[in-house]
């Protein structure tokens, strides 16, 4: 009860972790407004002193975004234009006080419904690197966020990086984020979409995932379908179908009704795939 | 059990610095409680409002969310590392000059967002600014004087000194502006005797129960530290208060039964580190939930429960102005438009939650904490404690925003009962949770209107009939029904009118004051009619307004003639050029645009000046020491609307004396008159007068003791004076004077309280001495397929009388304006659900448009100098405005508000679909 560890080394981190379960901290933008008002007395694992976990990599086949990696490192870096999407929802967390603390990783382990991080993952075909003491695994995120603030992490393991794939062809991302106000919002909908073209000019592959609409972010394969073997054009947002939408189950809330989260996703849609397309 | 401490050293405003904490606690924290740098401020301690903004290694983090233990070998930037050997930096001196800090609580994560810009780009754009300051709320300035300083840094300030006699009209910088920019503004959490207790409340999670507590031996046993559990049966005097003599009706601590979520049950009592470990489930409390009373239809309808015995039907209270045959009158009228509206909960979201602490001195007890009104807390605790109010003493801290917020008793009750039983200073700050679950906010409002006009479009008769769900206690309800029927019908002259209010309990949240006491929520109603009436008529809405609008010698609906001040036709004659331009410009950009479409629409609003038809004096004192200074004693409590600047301006000119002379003591029970409350928007007419007064008698005195005209120039110096009439000069010595009071030889005194009259039955006679009118424009773009509503500017006149403070005069408009966008378009606060500030939105730095103000000059005989208020007629007009420029968009009207994207679409399809 109560401890705090705040080690140097992967190692020491899932050693830890192998003993008991911690509450892990890093940049602890979810952290302190879930225990606003209440004993801070949880045994914490602060894993920002872990260099080891804080640069992003190219591998040769994938890019590696390391735990401590914030959403103003990630806009800074000298990234490809597949994670325009995933810069531009980083610009739109929170402030730039959240932008220069909280973690890429951060945002997909707290695993909100309107996480904006996680449409783009989804869409980046991004595989979640969890490390243990016994080892470590690969889950690709689709499987890792399993609902409504869960998760596949065990409570021994660590997630120590997201990896994104290099994709075959030239690709590009896109995010559109709805919200009721300019700043410090969190999403009503959010759509994040990829699009690759092959030589033939044509789309050979598209990836669209839409935010705030389920328990969890969703990819929409009969849309991703419609659009392969097209040739890129703004009219391509016309393809947009609302039984493209079968996988969401939005609900009413504060921010919206569930009515108007499906309308607005098939406008974001039809906007993303114009962008994609121009 | 928790963590032990570590060392943890760092670098703090460029000096080594070592602390021995906890490694889990927050940076904003460790700064203010173990470090006592409390310029750093902690406005939700969840990174929603930037207020504890520091630098950390040169950029800009929320210090709530950083734990010390990261801190480790670091460097960190705060507020009180800005100024360098006593001087201000650029940006300090910025934000000084152009009037950035409004109440200043949010104004150190303003300068550290602005630091961590500059510091990087030494002349940033617009748009970058926005960006950089993006993550701190501001709920006082609608951010645009924030903006213009950062902008202007790189332009070296000049701030105005002005000569005697010339305060009046000049942009004087806040007189306690400095302390705002430096982080040394003490507020209610910035300050606490060194053996303090610390208070918690425990607080009910139901909206309406019935309630045990059981046997607290265990938990005093568990908790060595637990000092005491305090609970209704501890309450001294009468554990029941509010704002009216009759209506107090709201228990300090509830008796074995709640009324709303929130509501205060008991109050932990201990060291700070025994409070913040005891969980509200460790309390023994049982708990009978019944059933919940939410809304307004769930209290009136047939065998619904009495929540207050004394009211069986649940109506709180009743208004009425009637005037004419309105039934007959929109018979006749050639046009009638009607609608029903309706408003939400809202959130005053100052960026301070209420915090404070009480001592009991002997056989008195002192309250240091952020309020609105010392003088009504005085009265309120002294029978909350059964003691006299001459036992108690009030001393405001700065106040980090109010907007009517604080004019409740929030926590006082439970720190002087704990400080008054215990013989110990007791000190409590609110969470944000817990402030935005158990204080007051705006009533909810249904309103069913109808207004007829002739064909030549002028105004027949108005029919207006208002619910407002007062929630569970009456606090202000009372005045919103008493204010808003006087009002309803809009700055018109309307022969036939007939407006009827009710206040309705529920199990909501206690529903209070509000910036425009309901008044913002009738404009809502009043102006759609407006707008339909003209389309009826076929006349452009501005000129339908002119035609109607009150004039010099218009008569009221209560009967009042309006003899002077009445600038609404010249606030529409200033507006009209702007208004045709942005009404073609937008026409324009609609035929070339077809999902997002451009919307210019306009709303006019009239707001009474202080209590109505109720005395509402206040009392100045102005005192020369022996040594040669002047000190103004104000009871006038600034919220950071600026009346600590206003009330020296006035006092100078009044007296003949520079306003950098005048030094001010503000607030203190002890050393102050009753100024009032710092609501009604009232501080500058009727505290600015009773200043006046003060002023001059002062110098009447000065004079007489020279024996020199009314001319003489009065000059001071240490220990005397000197007095100049023409050729005559005369010096007069103050030490030969005997002391009056505190160090004074002479005090001047005035006192002012605007004359009204009681109202009839129906609402006749003059319930206020003046009036404040206003026309704004908005220009709004909405986005057809997703309904979100982008405000592009607001054009906004506003006849203030005179203008004592031209820079503060537009600070209120453009804060104004902010929050009446709130209402418009983004503000609801769902009891239970938006107890946080990212589920209830407020607007940010990119929310806020370019604000043109227009002031209007028409002098009010009877305010000091010509002025009236501005306070909250800033507000209403804002809300109307921009529902009519949704509608001039997109052909719909918006009657429900917030008009947030799921509406505004809503309201799109349903019209497409029909």
């Amino acid at each position: 009860m109560g401890s705090y560890l705040r080690p140097t080394r992967l190692s020491e981190a899932v050693a830890a972790l192998a003993g008991r379960p911690h509450v892990i901290v890093a940049g602890g933008t979810d952290f302190y407004p879930a225990r606003v008002g209440r004993p801070l007395d949880e045994d914490i694992l602060d894993i920002t002193a872990i260099d080891e976990l804080r640069r992003i990599s190219d591998e040769g086949s994938h890019w590696r975004i390391p735990a401590l990696v914030t959403w103003s490192e990630l806009v800074a870096a000298d990234l490809p234009p597949l994670f325009d999407g995933l810069k531009r929802a980083a610009r739109e967390v929170g402030g730039i006080q959240i932008q220069n603390a909280g973690t890429i990783c951060g945002n997909l382990c707290n695993a909100s419904p309107a996480a904006d991080g996680i449409p783009n993952l989804l869409t980046l075909e991004a595989e979640v690197e969890l490390a243990s003491a016994s080892g470590s695994r690969r889950l690709p995120v689709a499987g890792f966020v399993q609902g409504n603030r869960r998760t596949a992490r065990k409570p021994d393991e660590l997630v120590a990086a997201i990896r994104v794939p290099k994709p075959a062809r030239p690709a590009r991302g896109t995010f559109l984020k709805l919200g009721a106000r300019t700043y410090l919002v969190i999403s009503i909908v959010m759509v994040a979409g990829v699009i690759e073209t092959g030589p033939d000019g044509r789309i050979a592959a598209a990836r669209f995932a839409v935010g705030a609409c389920a328990p969890t972010a969703r990819r929409l394969p009969a849309l991703e379908q419609a659009l392969i073997g097209e040739k890129p054009s703004p009219a391509l947002g016309g393809l947009v179908r609302p039984e493209h939408l079968a996988p969401l189950s939005p609900i009413d809330d504060v921010r919206g009704t569930a009515a108007y989260r499906r309308d607005a996703t098939l406008t974001l849609l039809r906007r993303a795939i114009q962008e994609l397309a121009a | 059990m928790r963590s032990p401490e570590i060392r943890v050293a760092f670098t703090l405003n460029a000096k080594p610095v070592e602390v021995h904490v906890e490694p889990i606690r927050r940076l904003a924290d460790v700064l203010r409680e173990d470090l006592h740098l409390t310029g750093t401020k902690v406005g939700c301690n969840a990174g929603d409002c930037g207020a504890c903004t520091v630098l950390l290694d040169g950029r800009q983090v929320c210090a709530c969310l950083v734990p010390i233990a990261q801190v480790e070998g670091r460097s960190v930037t705060t507020v009180e590392g800005l100024a360098k050997d006593g001087r201000l930096n650029d940006l300090q001196r910025a934000f000084h000059a152009h009037g950035a800090a409004q109440c200043g609580i949010c104004t150190p994560g303003m300068l550290m967002a602005a630091a961590d810009l500059l510091a990087r780009n030494a002349q940033p754009s617009e748009a970058e600014v926005l960006d950089a300051l993006g993550g701190v709320l501001c709920r006082c300035t609608g951010y645009r004087k924030i903006v213009e300083a950062v902008l202007a840094v790189a332009r070296p300030a000049t701030t105005v000194d002005p000569a005697a006699g010339e305060a009046v009209g000049a942009r004087l910088p806040k007189t306690d502006g400095i302390a705002k920019v430096t982080g040394a503004e003490r507020f209610g959490a910035d300050t606490w005797p060194a053996d303090c207790l610390v208070l918690r409340a425990v607080r009910s999670p139901h909206h309406h129960a019935r309630f045990t507590i059981g046997d607290l031996a265990p938990l005093h046993a568990k908790y060595p530290g637990l000092v005491r559990v305090l609970t209704a049966k501890d309450i001294p005097g009468q554990n029941r208060y509010g704002i009216y003599p009759t209506g107090k009706d709201q228990p300090a601590l509830a008796d074995g039964y709640v009324r709303h979520r929130g509501e205060a049950v008991a109050a932990l009592v201990g060291d700070a580190a025994t409070i913040a470990a005891i969980r509200d489930e460790d309390v023994p409390i049982t708990w009978e939930v019944l059933p919940t009373i939410s809304g307004i239809d769930a209290a009136l309808a047939p065998g619904a429960p009495a929540l207050h015995a004394e009211h069986p039907d649940n109506v709180l209270i009743s208004g009425r102005v009637a005037r004419g045959d309105t039934a007959c009158a929109l018979a006749q009228s050639a046009a009638v438009a009607e609608g029903t509206f309706e408003t939400s909960f809202v959130e005053h979201a100052y960026i301070e939650p209420e915090a404070g602490y009480a001592r009991r001195v002997g056989d008195r007890i002192e309250i240091v904490a952020c309020t609105q009104t010392p003088y009504m807390d005085r009265d309120e605790i002294a029978l909350i404690l059964g003691l006299k109010p001459e036992q108690v003493r009030i001393i405001p801290t700065a106040v980090g925003g109010g907007f009517g917020g604080k004019l409740d008793l929030s926590l006082q009750p439970l720190i002087a009962t704990a400080a008054w039983l215990l013989d110990r200073p007791v000190r409590c700050v609110y969470t944000r949770p817990e402030s935005m679950a158990s204080t007051t906010k705006r009533h909810p409002a249904r309103i069913t209107a109808r207004a007829g006009c002739d064909g030549e479009g002028r105004l027949t008769a108005v029919e207006f009939h208002g619910d407002y769900n007062t929630g569970a206690y009456a606090s202000w309800g009372p005045t919103v029904a008493n204010r808003v029927p006087v009002h309803a019908m809009g700055p018109y002259e309307v022969p036939a009118v007939r407006c009827t209010t009710r206040a309705i309990y529920t199990n909501d949240p206690p529903a209070g004051a509000f910036r425009g006491f309901g008044v913002p929520q009738a404009a809502i109603a009043h102006e759609a009619l407006m707008d339909a009436l003209a389309a009826k008529v076929g006349l452009d809405p501005l000129e339908f307004r002119w035609k109607n609008a009150l004039h010099k010698g218009s008569v009221t609906a209560t009967g009042q003639h309006l003899e002077a001040s009445v600038g609404l036709r010249a606030c529409l004659d200033a507006l009209r050029s702007r208004w045709k331009a942005l009404r073609e410009a937008a026409e324009a950009f609609n035929r070339t645009s077809a999902n997002r479409k451009r919307g210019v629409g306009i709303a006019c609003m009239w707001y009474g000046i202080g209590n109505t038809s109720m005395s509402n004096p206040s009392t100045m004192r102005i005192g020369l020491s022996r040594d040669g200074r002047v000190t103004l004693y104000s009871g006038a409590v600034d919220i950071g609307q600026g009346s600590n600047t206003i009330m020296v301006q006035i006092a100078a000119d009044a007296l003949g004396v520079p306003a950098s002379a005048i030094a001010l003591v503000a607030g203190d029970t002890d050393l102050t008159a009753d100024a009032g409350k710092t609501s009604a928007s009232r501080q500058t007419f009727v505290s600015g007068n009773a200043a006046r007064l003060a002023g001059e008698d002062l110098r009447r005195q000065i004079l007489r003791l020279g024996n020199v005209g009314p001319g003489a120039r009065i000059e001071l110096e240490p220990g005397r004076l000197t007095l100049s009439d023409g050729d005559v000069r005369r010096v007069i010595e103050l030490d030969a004077l005997p002391v009056v009071s505190n160090q004074d030889v002479l005090v001047g005194t005035g006192s002012f309280d605007p004359p009204t009259t009681a109202l009839d039955e129906d609402g006749q006679g003059i319930p206020y001495a003046t009036y404040a009118f206003a026309a704004q424009i908005a220009e709004v773009e909405v986005d057809l397929e997703l309904g979100t509503t982008k405000v592009r500017r607001i054009v906004a006149a506003h006849d203030v009388g005179r203008a004592i403070n031209p820079t503060q005069v537009e600070g209120q408009i453009h804060g104004g304006i902010a929050q009446g966008l709130g209402l418009a378009l983004m503000e609801e606060y769902v009891p239970g659900r938006t107890e946080n500030l990212h589920d209830y939105l407020i607007p940010t730095i990119g929310d806020v448009p370019e604000i043109e103000c227009i002031l209007i000059e028409d002098t009010e005989p009877l305010g000091p100098f010509g002025a009236k208020g501005i306070g909250e007629p800033a507000l209403i007009a804002t809300a109307p405005a921009i529902l009519g420029a949704i509608h001039h968009a997109t052909g719909v009207r918006l009657t429900r508000v917030p008009a947030t994207p799921d509406r505004v679409r809503a309201a799109i399809l349903a019209a497409q679909n029909s």
